[in-house]
């Protein structure tokens, strides 16, 4: 039983960092039916500024929560510049052409993204340096939850809220949810698309950035190559949840991380990437419009 | 019809040129290694004690009057990379012996290419028994894992006196898998237990399900024979999920690396190694000091293994008073009581070396010599 509620508190803490990724996925679906590639890259780089800016501007600073706050704000702000960068001059410039070409698009900017990272930042792995106090937090009965999983959790949960905010209870919100309606009448009754879409890129970026950072705490070893899996699972995470629902996405983010851990506690780790896989063809074959998604006929 | 002419003049010198064995002045010696990836202090510090024993002997006039030049590839650390590394090596650069690898898994997949071309093959330190069974044309200069297994066994069941252990393994690497099964054979045949056995796959970062279940079976250690990125990942994790038993391994910790990704999760763990710092022999020493006025870094056994297996290599080829493929196989198969850096190197039949290993403890971030077993 004790080992159940660890790998839960676990599985939890793996499905937040999975959940702040998936967001961003399932926001750019959302306004523009665009299964954004590069997003995980975009995850990437957000860990590679974190990464650089305490090397370059705190290198020998003390651990503490304010430290990691701020290192998520600058990897904030370094993924959505990266992001903004990638809406404006791949994305915009295809908004009319046909989705199949802003999606080979997208594959060409995570390569890019992937392959460049790898020039510049190097190909090996680097380490993460602490920037969170560590403690070990003993909940009796050999459970224990560390200082990283509480910050992780408090982080996501955060951000999770204001994003909950933002889309449901601003006007901003209300414009991007008209855009997923229709593209062409939230055009048309004078919604400024570009730049509802530009906001809705930094959002996501953002996010991704923000998971940047709490990956690179929880998991010390970064390399270019990084977002890979955590975008791809990320990606199934929001197609479980229902892509473009927001709520679905978190909800099947953390569905994963703990079908994940579970998987690798019970059965044997080698499965454990399969079944994110496993998971995906099963919502595909059963329910393609994901847990909390409405059906509608659609062509990818 | 003179194009035509010309093109076969063209093809005729190319040919000509590529048979020219990087002229008669120069000795190619081939190395490939893991110098970017997961393990790319590997492969850096193994070329780096290449390159010393390379420069020192051209100081001292080179091999047979000529002078010893190295060809370097990378495979970034997979087994495909390896073998075309390798064929590279003897086909396109046709190199008279090849230095390599570390990792038991990538000598496994290149060794058959040396073999088949016969082609000497040295590994520095891969210590899979499997890696010189390829064939007679490859070697080693480091000891094996049924010896390295017993060392780190008898320390925990002797040394520390724990009779309970946990191995956590690397399913996908022969070497973790090979060193884990030795360990676990003469654990408990001493007389100690096995309470649980976990396994991971090369490239993991997340441990915790595993370290979860290997907590609750209450071990007195844990074994993980893996590489030095995921250990230190693995000692960090351990520490999270409040596990506060030593963890043992072997030569695959040996890396800079091991201290800056484990941090103080690190402390207080033992692992066994080729050679220590600490050795107060003359070779060792020198080494030392000439591979730090050098590199400017303190030599890791890799390193130490490296420079080993080049020496062992020119040694050979001094012996042989030839750089032909059969000769010079027998000339390093016949090397005997080599004053290496890492012990003394005598191969045996399996073209493997017998030697002692020592034992470190990881202390205030650095590798801290405990005690040498003999085998």
């Amino acid at each position: 039983m004790n080992e159940f509620i660890q790998h839960t508190i676990n599985g939890l803490a793996l499905g937040s960092i999975y959940a702040l990724v998936a967001l961003g996925y399932t926001m750019v679906f959302g306004v523009l039916q665009l299964i954004n590639f590069a997003h995980g890259d975009i995850f990437m780089v957000g860990s590679f500024v974190g990464l650089y800016f305490i090397r370059w501007f705190m290198p020998n600073v003390e651990p503490s929560l304010l430290t990691t706050i701020i290192v998520i704000l600058v990897a904030m702000v370094g993924s959505a510049t990266v992001g903004v960068i990638i809406e404006k001059f791949a994305y915009r410039p295809l908004r009319k052409a046909p989705r199949i070409n802003i999606l080979i698009t997208a594959i060409g900017v995570s390569l890019l993204l992937e392959y460049g990272g790898q020039l510049i930042f190097g190909a090996s792995p680097q380490f993460f340096p602490d920037i969170l106090p560590r403690k070990q937090i003993d909940l009796g009965g050999a459970i224990y939850l560390d200082s990283n999983q509480v910050t992780i959790f408090l982080v996501s949960f955060v951000l999770m809220l204001v994003l909950q905010f933002l889309v449901f209870k601003t006007q901003f919100g209300r414009a991007m949810r008209a855009i997923s309606h229709s593209l062409e009448t939230a055009n048309l009754i004078g919604i400024n698309v570009n730049k509802v879409i530009l906001i809705t890129f930094i959002i996501g970026s953002s996010l991704a950035g923000a998971a940047g950072v709490l990956y690179g705490v929880a998991y010390p070893k970064i390399d270019p190559l990084l977002g890979l899996l955590p975008g791809l699972k990320a990606f199934i995470a929001a197609v479980l949840g229902g892509i473009g629902n927001v709520t679905g996405a978190v909800i099947g983010a953390i569905l994963l991380g703990l079908s994940e851990t579970y998987v690798a506690g019970y059965i044997s780790s080698t499965y454990r990437d399969a079944l994110a896989f496993l998971i995906l063809i099963l919502v595909l074959l059963l329910r393609p419009a994901g847990l909390l998604g409405t059906k509608k006929i659609e062509k990818v | 019809m003179k194009i035509l002419s010309k093109f076969f003049l063209l093809c005729a010198i190319l040919t000509l040129v590529s048979c020219n064995k990087g002229g008669d002045d120069k000795i190619m010696v081939g190395y490939f290694g893991s110098m970017t990836g997961a393990e790319a202090t590997f492969g850096v510090s193994t070329r780096d004690g290449v390159l010393l024993a390379i420069e020192e002997w051209n100081k001292a006039g080179g091999v047979l009057g000529k002078q010893i030049e190295i060809k370097a590839y990378d495979n970034q650390g997979k087994p495909e990379e390896a073998r075309l590394s390798v064929e590279k090596l003897i086909n396109a650069d046709n190199v008279i012996a090849v230095l390599g690898e570390v990792a038991s898994t990538r000598s496994l997949a290149a060794a058959p290419v040396a073999q088949q071309n016969k082609v000497p093959m040295i590994s520095p330190s891969s210590t899979n028994p499997l890696v010189t069974q390829k064939g007679d044309y490859i070697f080693r200069v480091c000891f094996i894992d049924p010896f390295q297994g017993e060392v780190m066994a008898k320390f925990a069941f002797n040394s520390l006196k724990k009779k309970k252990a946990a191995i956590l393994r690397d399913s996908k690497s022969d070497y973790s898998m090979g060193l884990a099964t030795y360990f676990e054979k003469t654990f408990t045949a001493l007389g100690g237990e096995i309470v649980g056995d976990e396994k991971y796959v090369s490239g993991d970062v997340d441990f915790k399900a595993q370290l979860t279940n290997l907590k609750s079976k209450g071990p007195e250690f844990i074994f993980v024979p893996g590489y030095y990125t995921e250990v230190g990942l693995i000692a960090r994790q351990a520490k999270e999920q409040g596990i506060s038993v030593p963890l043992l391994g072997g030569d695959g910790w040996d890396s800079p690396e091991l201290v800056s990704i484990g941090g103080k999760s690190m402390e207080g763990n033992f692992f066994s190694n080729h050679y220590t710092t600490e050795d107060p022999r003359p070779e060792v020493q020198n080494f030392i000091k000439n591979y730090e006025a050098r590199f400017g870094s303190r030599p890791n056994a890799l390193a130490a293994s490296g420079y080993d297996a080049a020496r062992v290599l020119f040694e050979a080829i001094k012996r042989a008073n030839s750089v032909e493929g059969p000769k010079l196989r027998d000339a390093i198969a016949a090397t005997k009581e080599f004053q290496g850096v890492t012990g003394i190197i005598t191969l045996n039949e399996q073209r493997d070396a017998t030697k002692s290993a020592v034992v470190l403890e990881v202390k205030d971030g650095q590798f801290k010599y405990l005690e040498t077993v003999n085998p």
